[in-house]
């Protein structure tokens, strides 16, 4: 159930819950990723949708907290990690085209692992909890297909 | 403003140090779990949410408000089709590519660089409900 053992994920999950906690807590913002699309896209597209008040008052905040998240994944890199930089295996037509998926889904859902699987769950959401185990059960479906039509890796 | 974005960063580098500890900037990781192989990211993803639910239902109990001021707010979506029909289909391109938003990220940051394809593709997907299913 778990080859890599369990302290990485405990101890990783608990940095995360500090993060979204530590932004909670002194600016009342929920720290979430998946808006960051549509905010981002508030540069680039008149559409009413995207000019939404809540997205362009969000838009800058969302910016600074990737940057940080790439920089948090970096000093990792450089300092704990055993083994360094890495580089995915897996093929590029399946991230291109997992991640229009991600991209349509995520925004059509109004949340990701993060904000329906992270803050809407802590916030005790049913409507989080719906999204969770709909995500949850199709990805597990999907990767198992995927892996069955002999797609390695 | 200054300190928010101070306070936004620091808080986005521990989001990304836990994901990339936690083994999430890793594409085979993400979908080994999705595989039923190792499910420790069921315990990343517990964690977090316990630790922020500690947090988002203990704080208003402790303090009036946030230290830079607004109020605490849970969040709160309205349960609809959208949200199920979103939720199928980002679960279809997880299973497919192991990738999302966040980890995506986070995976810049460990060297991944192929996945700059997977959040360019986030992008137009992003864009396209934005434009044609709103």
């Amino acid at each position: 159930m778990f080859p890599l053992g369990i302290f990485p994920y405990i101890v990783g999950g608990i940095l995360i819950g500090i993060g979204v906690s530590f932004i909670y807590i002194i600016t009342g913002l929920h720290a979430t990723q998946s808006s960051f699309f549509s905010t981002t896209l508030s540069y680039f597209s008149k559409r009413p949708y995207f000019q939404q008040k809540q997205y362009l008052n969000s838009r800058r905040w969302r910016i600074t907290f990737a940057v940080g998240v790439i920089l948090g994944a970096l000093v990792y890199t450089l300092t704990l990690s055993p083994e360094g930089f890495f580089t995915t295996t897996v093929q590029w037509w399946r991230l291109a085209l997992g991640g229009l998926l991600v991209g349509f889904g995520t925004r059509l859902s109004k949340g990701c692992t993060s904000g329906h699987g992270i803050s809407g769950l802590a916030s005790l959401s049913t409507t989080s909890l719906y999204a969770v185990v709909t995500f949850l059960v199709v990805g597990i479906l999907t990767a198992m297909i995927v892996q069955a039509l002999g797609v390695i890796p | 403003m200054r300190m928010k974005h101070l306070v936004v960063f620091i808080g986005g580098l521990l989001f990304g140090f836990g994901l990339a500890f936690g083994g999430m900037a890793k594409q085979e990781i993400v979908l080994s779990f999705l595989q039923l192989k190792d499910l420790g990211l069921l315990l990343l993803l517990g964690g977090s949410a316990f630790v922020t639910a500690l947090t988002i239902n203990l704080a208003p109990k402790v303090l009036k408000r946030p230290f830079l001021g607004g109020e605490f707010k849970r969040r709160k979506r309205t349960l609809s089709k959208r949200t199920i029909i979103g939720a199928i289909i980002f679960g279809v391109g997880w299973g497919i590519s192991g990738q999302c938003p966040g980890s995506a990220w986070a995976s810049l940051g460990v060297g991944n660089t192929p996945v700059i394809i997977g959040i360019a593709s986030m992008f137009i997907g992003a864009y396209v409900m934005g434009r044609f299913f709103t």
